[in-house]
């Protein structure tokens, strides 16, 4: 019952009266208002919104405020530290390093919710699957998630892009991929609780076949995990996009990507620590931002 | 016990009023309620599920939640003030001066940790023993709250021991330091009527043993007055009626506890002879506070007076107080007009169906689970086949075969003369429409995630095979008046249901194709009394549709009220079947006797004549030899009970059970077996 009242304080109130308070809202829409009530109270949440809102809204809008073509060489001026005229330096090509790291984000916030997405829809579709169905199912696809889960990420990454080839589609589909058993293990556990709940056995006896049973009557049901795993993979898939960039397998020369600029300019960190540093710690706000609103979305839907 | 007002109370509960906090408003929870206990005397709190038991039960031991919040009043227990107690001398109370036995043993346990260990740790937290010598303490615990074998219970698991045996290990670790308060909070509910019976016997003995003050939380009043000497009545969080328990129990004198008394149906009652009596309305919503009484909107004999202003706790006499102002007409409340029954029409001699030695074996863990072992019924059109059990005696497994949600191992099934051969989603629209069922637990019967309008007219679409929107909507209001709901609640969604209205709404849905037959498992057990009435009558009123009920309960007296035949069912065994009347009135195999009369011992405070049966249901994954019952039965013969299966008898009512003791000599047993026992000081 504590799923439907985000109270914090809720939490532990004997179910009996919980039952009675919860009884008086009525609507989703309500439950939805005090879910949402709560985000705004949580500071952890509202910390993380600022942080993410602020790179989303640069993503798309950071042709009208850089000040220079991040793109844009000037020989002259190659490994200029911070000054007023370039806010975060020089790279050794003289392009303006506060221009790429606001021009840089649009690839990661591409990049990283697209293979969430993806990962999602191989997640939640495998995951009610095995679920639902249990049995020789979800044996053998489960023995072949574990399979999956034993590499680690940036192996299977290399081998698939090395033969695919790098590019931002690839880089997507790779970690797609990667993230579907994952996101498929969190959905399963949820389906396996819903599953024995009495509702579904009554759509069984009404004649629901077991897709729709599985769709409609279960998926609504485990929202809630799925949304907390969504924005806790889409922070590891921006990493995860960072570092293939970084190896070299994803975007390449002259984007101004984060991981491939934290890459060129690693060689040259001891002249231009600059290069590094700023996207780095763009990364990092970006993650941490996220993580911050993963944390306060858990701590709603779980109370 | 007689207890002669002694000078000082055990544990006195001055004015406690508490709330919780919620959105930033407090909900009062507990209003002004004052109690005391004497020293070794047991103290009876009722009330239905939202009244504040369990709160007082939890600021008694401190163990409120973090969003309560104490608005006034003192607990005095051992001349302290438990309210403003420090931690530290909490923590030295509790568990040694006091100590508290929950609902369910099962969660109370620690699952990973030998009994032994369990019930040591307390001996040698509180006590300070040594090792060897708090082991020798727990066995001598065990010995004391009579577990069969204990030195081998110390060895085990909490998984390995029966809800009974769990019980039973929670009393010791609550009495293993001879506390001078003991908190049992529904320590009875969620057990079968059989443990139940032997956990009530256990406290009364254990009460002859220990000098501890108990505080008795139950919604079954007359347990309470079985077990206690004072009972306290709380409704919505204040104390409406308290004074000695049999004066209560005999005569209320709040019209809260007459409704609660009179809404369960009690042994012998039954549908075609009187309707229930349920109490109208529902709790007033939490938070509220109506100027006058707070049952006012309820109460049958209300008046303008009552809704004005709050009544005090009057004084009935000098034991007794009720917090009414005309308790003195309590008495003389006449049952509600409805409750005189409309005679149904006697069911037909068509079968509706016919199941032939049906077999359901389950495969889990490499063991075969024997849930269901041969069992062949008849249900006719129109009547309700009551099917009784202990839990693992294979009802809800039949059931589920019988509707389709698992295949049958073995054996045939005919609906309407059809074979019922494949499991649910090969049935036809037809079977489905007409093989129905209404489920346990109202909240998780009903998909949270839809409106009670959704979840109608997908049943109506799916069973009716209805198109047409207008043709949809104008059946779904039908269908929600029909279980006595209100248009309103179709807009609502699950949670914001009351558990009686959800339990509504999977009726409907249920009858959404008007169904032949419908399988009730438990439909009442996880409902208030009040709601319970309320519902066993919307069934029975149902049944003018020409429905047929198999309807699964482990309570006695509701399988009595509502059923016309009845089937008992002991491991995977039909053991006795015959009509309701014959089934209850002479009950011929030993395992219906034992049932009935544990159940009898549970309404009658205990002077009945008992037949207790040995140990626990065993395991259908590894069921006896010969009679299955064999291992539990009082007049168990010998060898040929324990190697050959017993055939079947017809007794003289019409009922045939399953026994080797044909029924002249079997009644005589059962007569003489009841003699010994009434014997026996309980």
């Amino acid at each position: 019952m504590t799923v439907e009242s985000p109270d914090p304080a809720l939490k532990a109130v004997p179910a009996t009266v919980l039952s009675t308070v919860v009884s008086a809202q009525s609507s989703r829409r309500a439950r939805m208002r005090e879910l949402g009530r709560a985000l705004l109270r949580s500071k952890t949440f509202m910390i993380g919104m600022v942080i993410l809102l602020f790179w989303i809204f640069d993503a798309i809008f950071w042709p009208l405020f850089v000040p220079h073509d991040p793109l844009g060489l000037d020989p002259i001026n190659t490994l200029k530290g911070p000054s007023s005229v370039h806010w975060f330096g020089t790279d050794d090509f003289g392009r303006d390093m506060f221009s790429r790291v606001l021009a840089g984000a649009s690839t990661v916030l591409t990049v990283a919710p697209a293979a969430t997405a993806l990962g999602l829809v191989g997640g939640i579709s495998l995951g009610l699957v095995t679920g639902y169905y249990r049995g020789l199912v979800d044996d053998i696809l489960m023995r072949v998630v574990d399979a999956l889960l034993a590499f680690p990420l940036i192996i299977i990454a290399l081998l698939v892009l090395t033969v695919l080839g790098p590019s931002e589609l690839n880089v997507i589909i790779v970690i797609g991929i990667v993230f579907t058993p994952l996101i498929a293990r969190t959905v399963r556990s949820a389906v396996l609780v819903e599953r024995e709940r009495e509702y579904v056995a009554a759509a069984k006896l009404l004649g629901e076949p077991g897709p729709s049973i599985m769709v409609k009557e279960i998926l609504p049901n485990v929202v809630g995990p799925i949304t907390v795993e969504a924005t806790i993979r889409l922070g590891y898939a921006i990493f995860a996009a960072a570092t293939l960039s970084f190896l070299g397998l994803g975007l390449q020369q002259p984007s101004p990507d984060w991981g491939l600029t934290i890459a060129l300019g690693r060689p040259l960190l001891q002249v231009a620590p600059w290069i590094v540093l700023f996207p780095a710690l763009a990364l990092a706000t970006l993650v941490i931002g996220l993580n911050f609103v993963a944390d306060g979305l858990k701590q709603a839907i779980e109370e | 016990m007689s207890v002669a007002a002694p000078a000082t109370h055990a544990v006195d509960i001055e004015q406690l009023t508490i709330s919780y906090r919620r959105r930033r408003r407090l909900l009062r929870v507990i209003d002004d309620v004052s109690l005391q206990i004497r020293p070794g005397e047991a103290y009876g709190l009722v009330g239905e599920s939202g009244c504040g038991k369990t709160t007082v039960a939890m600021a008694l031991m401190r163990y409120l939640p973090s969003n309560a919040v104490v608005e006034g009043g003192r607990i005095i227990f051992d001349g302290k003030d438990l309210l403003t107690l420090s931690d530290s001398a909490l923590r030295r109370l509790r568990g040694n001066r006091m100590a508290m036995v929950y609902q369910d043993p099962g969660s109370a346990l620690n699952p990973s940790m030998r009994i032994g260990n369990q019930i040591a740790e307390v001996f040698r937290y509180h006590r300070g023993m040594g090792k060897q010598e708090a082991e020798e303490a727990s066995a001598g615990m065990l010995e004391k709250v009579q577990i069969s074998d204990p030195a081998g219970v110390l060895q085990r698991y909490p998984h390995e021991l029966s809800g009974g045996q769990q019980q039973r290990i929670m009393f010791a670790m609550a009495l293993a330091t001879d506390p001078a308060l003991l908190v049992l909070d529904e320590p009875t509910t969620g057990l079968d009527a059989t443990v139940e019976a032997e956990v009530l016997d256990l406290v009364e003995q254990l009460r002859a043993q220990f000098s501890s003050s108990i505080l008795f939380i139950s919604h079954n009043l007359g347990i309470v007055s079985r077990i206690c000497e004072r009972v306290g009545v709380l409704y919505a969080g204040r104390m409406i009626e308290e004074g000695p328990a049999r004066e209560i129990f005999a005569q209320p004198r709040h019209p809260y506890t007459l409704g609660l008394l009179r809404c369960v149906p009690t042994f012998g009652m039954n549908k075609q002879t009187q309707r229930l009596d349920p109490i109208p309305g529902s709790l007033p919503a939490l938070g509220t506070h109506p100027p006058g009484c707070n049952y006012a909107d309820r109460c049958p004999i209300a008046r303008d007076r009552c809704r004005a202003e709050p009544p005090p706790l009057l004084e009935v006499n000098a034991q007794r107080s009720s917090r009414c102002f005309y308790h003195e007409e309590v008495p003389s409340i006449p049952p509600s007009p409805a409750a005189t029954a409309e005679p149904l029409p006697p069911p037909s001699d068509e079968v509706l169906l016919r199941i032939d030695d049906l077999i359901k074996t389950y495969h889990s863990g490499g063991h075969d689970v024997s849930a269901v072992a041969g069992i062949s019924l008849e249900v006719r059109r129109g009547e309700v086949f009551g099917l009784v059990g202990e839990s693992g005696s294979g009802k809800s497994s039949l059931a589920k075969v019988i509707v389709g949600l698992t295949n049958a191992t073995n054996g045939s099934m005919t609906f309407e003369n059809t074979p019922l051969s494949e499991a649910g989603h090969h049935r036809n629209v037809t079977l489905r429409r007409k093989l129905q069922m209404v489920f346990q637990n109202p909240d998780s019967a009903l998909n949270p995630s839809y409106s009670v309008r959704h979840i109608l007219q997908q049943a109506l679409r799916l069973l009716a095979g209805l198109k047409s929107h207008s043709e949809l909507e104008t059946r779904t209001v039908e269908l929600v008046r029909s279980v006595k709901l209100e248009p309103r609640h179709l807009d609502a969604r699950p949670t914001g249901l009351s558990g009686g209205q959800k339990q509504r709404v999977s009726i409907g849905r249920a009858f959404a194709g008007t169904p032949a037959l419908v399988l009730c498992d438990e439909p009442v057990s996880a409902l208030d009394v009040s709601v319970q009435a309320a519902i066993l009558n919307l069934l029975v009123d149902l049944q003018k549709t020409g429905v047929s009920y198999i309807f699964i309960s482990h309570d006695l007296a509701v399988v009595r009220y509502i059923a016309d035949w009845i089937g008992v069912m002991y491991l995977g065994w039909l053991v006795e079947v015959g009509p309701a009347e014959a089934v209850f009135n002479v009950p011929h195999h030993p395992y219906t006797e034992s049932l009935l009369s544990a159940a009898a011992t549970l309404e009658s405070n205990g002077h009945h004549p008992r037949i207790r049966l040995k140990g626990t249901i065993p395991s259908p994954s590894n069921p006896p030899s010969g009679c299955r019952f064999h291992t539990r039965c009082p007049l168990y013969l010998g060898d040929i009970c324990r190697l050959k299966e017993p055939p079947w008898h017809t007794a003289p009512a019409g009922n045939k059970y399953r026994c080797h003791i044909p029924p002249d000599e079997l009644q005589a047993a059962e007569l003489r077996l009841r003699e010994t026992s009434t014997d026996q000081p309980a």
